[in-house]
Order: C-alpha cells, then structure tokens, then sequence
C-alpha cells in the first residue's frame, strides 16, 4: 500500500472533511505546492482557492477555501480556513449568478469568493 | 359564587398562564444550550489547529509582532464586555456587567484608562443609562453567534491594539465573558487576550510533552505570524462568543425553571385558600338555614299552645 497522510480540513465553524490522502495541492502565497507522505514540516499561509486532495481510495476531494493556513507534521496535514467548503456543496447556479452580481456591481472581495467555488466546482 | 372566591379562582387562571409560558420559554432554552453547546465542540477543531500553529510560530523562531510585544508601560487598555441581547436570564448579565467593573476599577487602579467595548444589548443599555462612555457596541447576534460576527467584533480591536496608544489605541485587551462550566454553573470570567504570551499558549497546547517538530515556514515566518495573529484572536473571541452564548440560554432555563416552580406553588396556596373559602361560604349557608328553621319551628311551636 502506498504511503498516505493523515488530513483535516477545518473551516472555523465545523470540521469538513478528513481523511487519508496520497497528495494534497493547495495554493500558498508564494506558489501552488503539493504535499505528500513524508514531507517535511511545514506551515504556509493560504491563498483563497480550490484545494485538491487525492484519497488513498483515488478518489479526489475539491473544496473551495477561503484564506486560511496549511500546517504539516508528523504525517498529519491540517488545512485551517475560515470558510471551507466541498465542491459538492456549492450551488453552481448560485455561485454563477453570485459572480455576475458582484461583477457588476465592482465587489472585488465577492467576486474572488464566487470565482473561487465556481474554480472548485471546474476541478472537481 | 362569593366575592372572595372568586377573587382566588381569577388569580389561580391568571397565574396558570404565567406558568405555561414560563414552562415553553425553559423548554425553549433547553434545546437551546445543547445547539449552542454542540456550536462551541463544532468550532474546537479549528481553535486547537489554530493553537498548535501559534505554539509552532512561537517555538520555532524569535519573530516579533505587535500583537505580542509587551510595551514598556501600558497606559491604556481595552476591556471587552460579552451580555446578552435579552433578559429573563437570572443573574446572567449583571454577573457579567459586574465582573467588567470590578476589572475596569482593577486597571484604573494601576494607572491605566480604559476603553470599553460591548456586546449584546443588556450591556449597552446597562452603561448608556449610566451615561459612560461605550468605545464600539455590537448587538442583534448574541442568540446565536456567527464567525462572521466574532470577526467583526474583533477587527476593531485589533485595530486599536496596533494603533500607537498616543493616537487613541490601546496596550492591552482585556475580555470579559461567561464561561460555560456546566448545565448549572456558569461563572463570568475575565482574562488578557493581547498582548498575546506565545510561552502561555505553548504551555496550553503542548501540557502533553508533545515536541512540535522544526516547521518550513511559507512564505516565512514573520508573514505566517501575520496571517495567524488575527485570526488566533477572532477565534478566542469567537470561542468566548459561543460560550457566553450557551451560558446565557443555560442561565434562562434555570431562571425559567424556577418561575414555573414558583408559579406552581403559588396555584397550590391559591386554592388553598379557594377552597377555605368556599368550606366557608357552604358552613355560612348551612348554618343560615339550620338558623332559619329552628327560628321557624320555634315560632310555629309558640303558636299551637
């Protein structure tokens, strides 16, 4: 079998998923980076955008975070957000009609939130 | 019916009513402590990952940040006052309120001006009849707080703490809030929030000898430290929020609970008393009557001789 770490996707209000993984690709400040088994600690700052999780089972997991941190140790990786959610949770239709409104009426913060989770839902 | 009678008899309904009001609002605020209790173990995963991060920043570099540094002299600090937006919670808010007095009288004693900042509308309504001075106020969200809101309530706080305390900001930050210890006991608490001791979080997380390892921070460890700082103190504050938010509906099922026994009593002495009452009245007739034909057969009795 191979080699998997331990994840924990946490939004600030609930816990959202975890799991076992083979690799999980999520986007610091400073780049995209890719984590897998056996990495060596670490603690990042997070972009808003999709996180990509490949479980043991090969399946994939694609949740749209919303700022937070990455931290890994001892095989357990933590992904810490103030707003998390599963692709499969987000409505494309209220997403979609989110990001025209907050398009038109110029709303930075709001648009990069609509296009984060119409980003998950692409990737998924 | 006499007039005494019915006098007791239109308490007892009147009273009954109470009674089944104050029963649904304790039910209500049972069912209400398990949602928010169940709301404060949801948001522990994110508080204990949060720690763990602070304790790894602190531990594995020497970065300093406003928001830890403690100044020379503090001349200025900010309290932080958790209430409710409604009463009929016992002795909930004025426990609270009285805890923040003590804590302001405390500070002022050693020196410092103090801001005071309050959430939930029993608080504000406590210090705008006193005409003292509010800094910022956020009601209508008590019942049932958001993270949304701790961070709103947070952010201007932060704000102060960073802003030099010659142009209006303050040294410290003080909260005040009630700690939820048990379905009985809630007691108001008052603790320093910043500056924050990076050694006293890492005493709380690592009490079980854990070693965290040598972290790579990205993009580095003073930019981690920024990320972190914020949203370790909304967290705390979030986390206080809720439990406040607990012991507030904990405080009025209790207070409830003990309106419906009062009231229940009450209905037992009431008609007590209506029933004396009405004994009463039945032995007053009887005895009319027995008056009436005894006075009637000695009348007829004089009138056959």
């Amino acid at each position: 079998m191979a080699a998997e770490l331990h994840v924990e996707l946490v939004a600030a209000d609930r816990s959202v998923w975890s799991g076992e993984a083979t690799l999980v690709v999520a986007r610091t400040t400073s780049g995209d980076i890719g984590v897998m088994p056996g990495h060596q600690p670490l603690l990042g700052v997070l972009e808003s955008g999709p996180v990509t999780i490949r479980t043991s089972d090969g399946g994939t997991v694609v949740a749209a975070v919303h700022g937070g941190f990455i931290s890994f140790a001892d095989n357990k990786l933590s992904l810490l957000a103030e707003i998390a959610e599963l692709s499969d949770e987000i409505d494309v239709q209220r997403a979609e009609r989110a990001f025209e409104r907050a398009k038109s009426e110029a709303d930075a913060s709001a648009e990069r939130r609509a296009d984060v989770r119409l980003r998950a839902v692409a990737a998924r | 019916m006499g007039a005494q009678l019915r006098v007791y008899k239109r308490r007892i309904k009147s009273v009954t009513a109470t009674k089944k009001i104050t029963k649904a609002m304790e039910m209500i605020a049972a069912s209400r402590v398990v949602k928010a209790q169940r709301k404060v173990a949801a948001s522990t995963p994110y508080a204990t990952e949060l720690t763990r991060a602070v304790t790894a920043v602190g531990t594995g570099s020497n970065t300093k940040h406003p928001l830890t540094t403690e100044p020379e002299t503090s001349t200025r600090a900010a309290v932080l006052l958790l209430t409710s937006d409604r009463g009929l919670a016992g002795a909930f808010n004025s426990n609270a309120i009285k805890a923040a007095e003590q804590l302001t009288a405390r500070l002022e004693a050693a020196g410092k001006e103090v801001d005071v900042y309050v959430v939930g509308r029993r608080g504000v309504a406590h210090y705008n009849f006193r005409e003292r001075k509010i800094a910022k106020q956020w009601t209508g969200f008590t019942d049932q707080p958001e993270y949304a809101d701790a961070k709103a309530v947070a952010g201007p706080l932060i704000e102060a703490i960073e802003t030099e305390t010659a142009e209006g900001g303050v040294d410290e930050l003080h909260i005040v809030y009630t700690e939820f210890v048990s379905m009985m006991t809630q007691t108001a608490v008052d603790g320093r929030l910043l500056p924050l001791s990076l050694e006293e979080v890492a005493e709380e997380s690592t009490a079980k000898d854990e070693i965290l390892p040598l972290f790579d921070f990205e993009p580095s460890a003073e930019d981690v430290l920024d990320a972190l700082l914020p949203r370790y103190v909304e967290s705390r504050i979030y986390n206080a929020l809720l439990q406040s938010a607990a012991s507030k509906h904990a405080a009025t099922r209790r207070a409830m609970k003990s309106a419906t026994d009062n009231a229940g009593d009450l209905i037992n002495n009431l008609s007590r008393l209506a029933n004396a009452a009405r004994q009463a009245e039945i032995t007053q007739e009887i005895s009319e009557i027995v008056g009436g034909t005894a006075a009637l057969s000695d009348a007829t009795a004089g009138s056959d001789k």
